[in-house]
């Protein structure tokens, strides 16, 4: 069955076919469509919806609903992940499974509700204080807000960790169709660890507190050895890549962009091809380095160049060098976005 | 040490590596008597395997070694919010939070007070000791005028730091709350009526009546810098005249639970989102050039709709599809635009630069978007507006007028209906007649009746020179 909705609505989809049993958050544009769809929904099917205080509250509530044994979720943007970020760090702190939704804001400060990726390195490597990093999607389209909500639910769960879904407001708001399954997911037990208030979880504790260094210690190496781990479910997606002599490298609604001056650009007799990580934390980095070997890369990008440097600190660590000084980026920032005839240009100026 | 066992703790405490039979608590602090009356109560009412304690993060964080229940340990003053998350998920479980005056009264005073002004369905146990004890003694929103503390080293200044904050009293002017009342651990009959608070506490949540909160006062010798008796006293002279012990609110015997707002139920995702008439998913077909949309106009002139209604006839004929509002800078107060992207294979940047076809409905949004239409490409600009700017090379004008037809046919709204029958009949779109009536129709889908009369109207449109 299809349903042509706002990627925005897709999301709240996602998360109730992925078995999301509750809804805490707290308004902010560009993000509010989901609390909107979830207000409406999550009752309507027996679930909870809750309106929380603030931000620093919908992420504890959250540690609270994980701790509990339930999945649970949230959407924000911008200011409001920033306030979360004391909460995902307890979240990784206490390996409990969670899934955040960015909707990506202009910024700093209240910016604007234009889209931005500029929330990168706090989406991506972990904003909060401590060794931890959360798993990270971007989706790039209405069935992928849907695809990658369900994704980021069974690796919360897989991983026992807060997976944050990293979009933008421009896609937000798009409409496309959407093919929605016939099945939907149980919500997993969780009865071996949580505290569920029954006979069988009564001894189970939930913290993040070591306070002995050399156990803190084991427990920042254990959390890094399952952050190792996690690579194999690392995802990427590639289009008119093999015999490109210029790569266009973009995530989100920025990967789109790429597909379409790569297309322009073939249509010019140039060979263009385009690379996506899909998943940003873990990194696709194989797939790029087999990708990007001995091409020219061009990133696009909605933010300052945080990205740009993600590409190159995964293409240092393939020991692709020389492709990562090489490097060139095309960005555009505050709400504006990166145009087709711009990325074109730039992607000529290199060849 | 000797073991003496006591009632809903465990026999040993494995902290810090070491099992120990102590607790972490100094000589004489509030929290050590506090902590054997929840231990107790809990054990004695046969809640352990039911109740899911929040732990705080102040002296009270290592309850999780003591009381034989489940745990959760949550982050500096989000005691409150955590419980909330935890009452929510398990309403069947008994949810005690455990919070400090440091944690409650000041970082996390908002979480705390809206969880009970929202009636969530957990007991709270808030234990005031005037003071931060776990982060070295420092001044608490509870602190007593004058009172010495870390960072009131000349004593609490009211005319820079205000007065001590009353929960309580604050927390009672919220109507949810079921339970309110303060007590103190200072001496023997203290405890006892200490002990009775707490059973009700536990009483409520076994119930399911609704909030509770129990404030305790509580010395904390080691901060107070006193001996235990000294310190125990300082909470009876001069803390209890300060925060008067009493029961504040007791609706326990007759609270009855809000009613619930009615929600229309269903039983699975598919029910919830099924569609009649779902359109299957689109095709590939390279053959098909893609078209880019672009609809401008006024707010109300029904522009965000065209826009629909060409997405929806694509979506009949199983072309890829994307629809978006104007985003970012485009955005003006009073006008309205939206992109469609219509396409035979996935369709990349959804941001419609150059469109093959403008349809411009008012002045500004000709201005504003006709340089930018690609070279072969078509406006169609209502005739009321001025065309003071010559189209690019290329580009063919076409002047409809959609407005005055609307209004001539006595349905001034249906101007974007107008627009839509320039559209069709000058085949602008690439798709069928038959596939854009069909969607015309499809977006009354709430008004059948106006579907019809569009179509009529629609048609009578094409007919115009
Ligand atoms: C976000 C954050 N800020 C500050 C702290 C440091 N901190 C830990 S406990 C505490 C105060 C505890 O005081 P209170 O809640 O009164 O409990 P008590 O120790 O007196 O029982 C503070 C400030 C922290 N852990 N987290
Ligand atoms: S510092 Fe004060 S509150 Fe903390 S354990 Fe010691 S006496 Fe108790």
């Amino acid at each position: 069955m299809t349903k042509f909705v706002k990627s925005n609505e897709a999301v709240v989809m996602g998360a109730l076919y992925a078995g999301c049993e509750i809804y805490f958050g707290y308004p902010i544009t560009p993000a509010s469509e989901i609390a909107h769809g979830a207000a409406k929904w999550f009752p309507m099917l027996g679930r909870k919806f809750v309106q929380a205080e603030c931000e620093t509250a919908s992420i504890n509530m959250m540690f609270g609903a994980a701790g509990a044994g339930k999945l649970s979720m949230t959407a924000t943007s911008g200011p409001g992940f920033s306030l979360m970020q004391e909460g995902l760090s307890y979240l990784a702190g206490a390996e409990l499974p969670a899934v955040v939704i960015d909707v990506n804001r202009a910024g700093p400060g209240l910016g604007n509700v234009y889209p931005e990726q500029s929330d990168y390195t706090s989406a991506v490597k972990g904003g909060g204080h401590g060794n931890y990093s959360t798993f990270t999607l971007a989706p790039a389209s209405a069935q992928e807000m849907f695809d990658l909500t369900v994704k980021a639910f069974e690796m919360a769960a897989k991983w026992r960790t807060p997976a944050v879904v990293f979009a933008d407001g421009l896609q937000g708001q798009m409409m496309e169709t959407v093919e929605l399954p016939d099945t939907e997911m149980k919500a997993p037990d969780f009865s071996a660890w949580a505290a569920e208030g029954t006979p069988a979880t009564r001894n189970n504790l939930v913290k993040s507190i070591y306070l002995d260094a050399k156990q803190q210690e084991e427990f920042n190496r254990h959390l890094q050895a399952k952050y190792a781990k996690m690579q194999a479910d690392a995802m990427s997606e590639s289009y008119l890549a093999d015999d490109a002599e210029i790569l266009l490298v973009g995530f989100g609604i920025s990967s789109r962009i790429a597909r379409t001056t790569a297309e322009t650009l073939r249509k010019e007799g140039i060979k263009a091809g385009c690379f996506r990580p899909i998943t940003l934390n873990p990194f696709p980095r194989e797939d790029l380095a087999k990708v990007a070997a001995g091409k020219k890369i061009l990133t696009i990008e909605l933010d300052a160049g945080q990205f740009a440097d993600d590409v190159r600190l995964n293409l240092a660590k393939m020991c692709l060098g020389a492709e990562a000084a090489a490097l060139k980026m095309i960005n555009r920032m505050g709400g504006e976005v990166v145009s087709v005839d711009d990325a074109v240009k730039a992607a000529k100026e290199m060849i | 040490m000797a073991t003496i066992e006591q009632k809903g703790m465990y026999k040993v405490f494995p902290r810090s590596g070491k099992n120990v039979s102590y607790t972490h608590y100094c000589p004489g602090c509030g929290h050590g008597i506090i902590n054997k009356l929840i231990a107790e109560a809990c054990a004695e009412m046969g809640l352990q395997d039911e109740t899911i304690f929040v732990d705080p993060v102040g002296c009270g964080v290592f309850t999780y070694y003591y009381w034989d229940a489940a745990h959760i340990s949550a982050a500096h003053g989000r005691a409150s919010a955590c419980a909330t998350g935890v009452s929510r998920a398990r309403p069947d479980a008994v949810t005690i939070a455990y919070q400090g005056d440091g944690d409650l009264g000041a970082i996390g005073f908002n979480n705390a007070f809206q969880a009970a002004s929202r009636g969530e369905k957990f007991g709270c146990i808030f234990v005031n000791n005037s003071l931060y004890g776990m982060t070295g003694g420092q001044m608490a929103p509870t602190t007593l005028e004058g009172e010495k503390t870390t960072t009131t080293p000349f004593g609490r200044d009211s005319s820079l730091t205000g007065y001590p904050l009353h929960v309580c009293e604050v927390f009672n002017q919220l109507k949810a709350p079921v339970y309110i009342a303060r007590v103190s651990v200072a001496d023997t009959r203290r405890i006892m009526q200490a002990k009775q608070a707490i059973r009700k506490v536990f009483q409520i949540q076994k119930e399911k009546k609704g909030y509770a909160i129990l404030e305790i006062l509580a010395p904390c010798p080691t901060n107070f810098k006193m001996t235990p008796d000294k310190a125990a006293q300082f909470v009876i002279d001069e803390m209890e005249k300060e925060f008067p012990l009493g029961v504040f609110r007791d609706e326990t015997a007759d609270h009855v639970n809000p009613k619930s707002v009615e929600v229309p139920l269903v039983k699975s995702c598919m029910e919830l989102f099924q569609e009649k008439d779902s359109i299957p998913a689109a095709i590939n077909d390279a053959g098909f050039a893609e078209k880019r949309f672009k609809f401008a106009g006024y707010g109300g002139q029904g522009i965000l709709s065209l826009g629909l209604t060409v997405a929806e006839a694509a979506r009949l004929e199983r072309r890829h599809t994307l629809w978006f509002p104007s985003y970012g800078p485009e955005q003006r107060g009073g006008s309205a635009n939206c992109s469609v992207v219509v396409s035979g294979t996935p369709i990349g940047s959804p941001t419609v630069e150059h469109p093959d076809v403008l349809v411009a409905m008012n002045q500004p949004a000709y201005e504003r978007f006709a340089a930018d239409v690609k070279p072969g490409g078509t406006i169609i600009v209502d005739s009321t507006v001025p065309v003071l700017v010559e189209p690019p090379e290329g580009v063919k004008l076409i002047k409809w007028p959609a407005i005055k037809m609307a209004e001539e046919f006595g349905v001034p709204k249906a101007a974007n209906t107008m627009m839509l029958a320039a559209l069709k009949k000058f085949a602008l779109t690439g798709l069928t007649a038959e596939n854009l009536e069909t969607a015309l129709i499809a977006s009354f889908k709430k008004k059948p009746e106006l579907g019809e009369k569009n179509r009529e109207l629609l048609r009578k449109a094409e007919a115009h020179e």
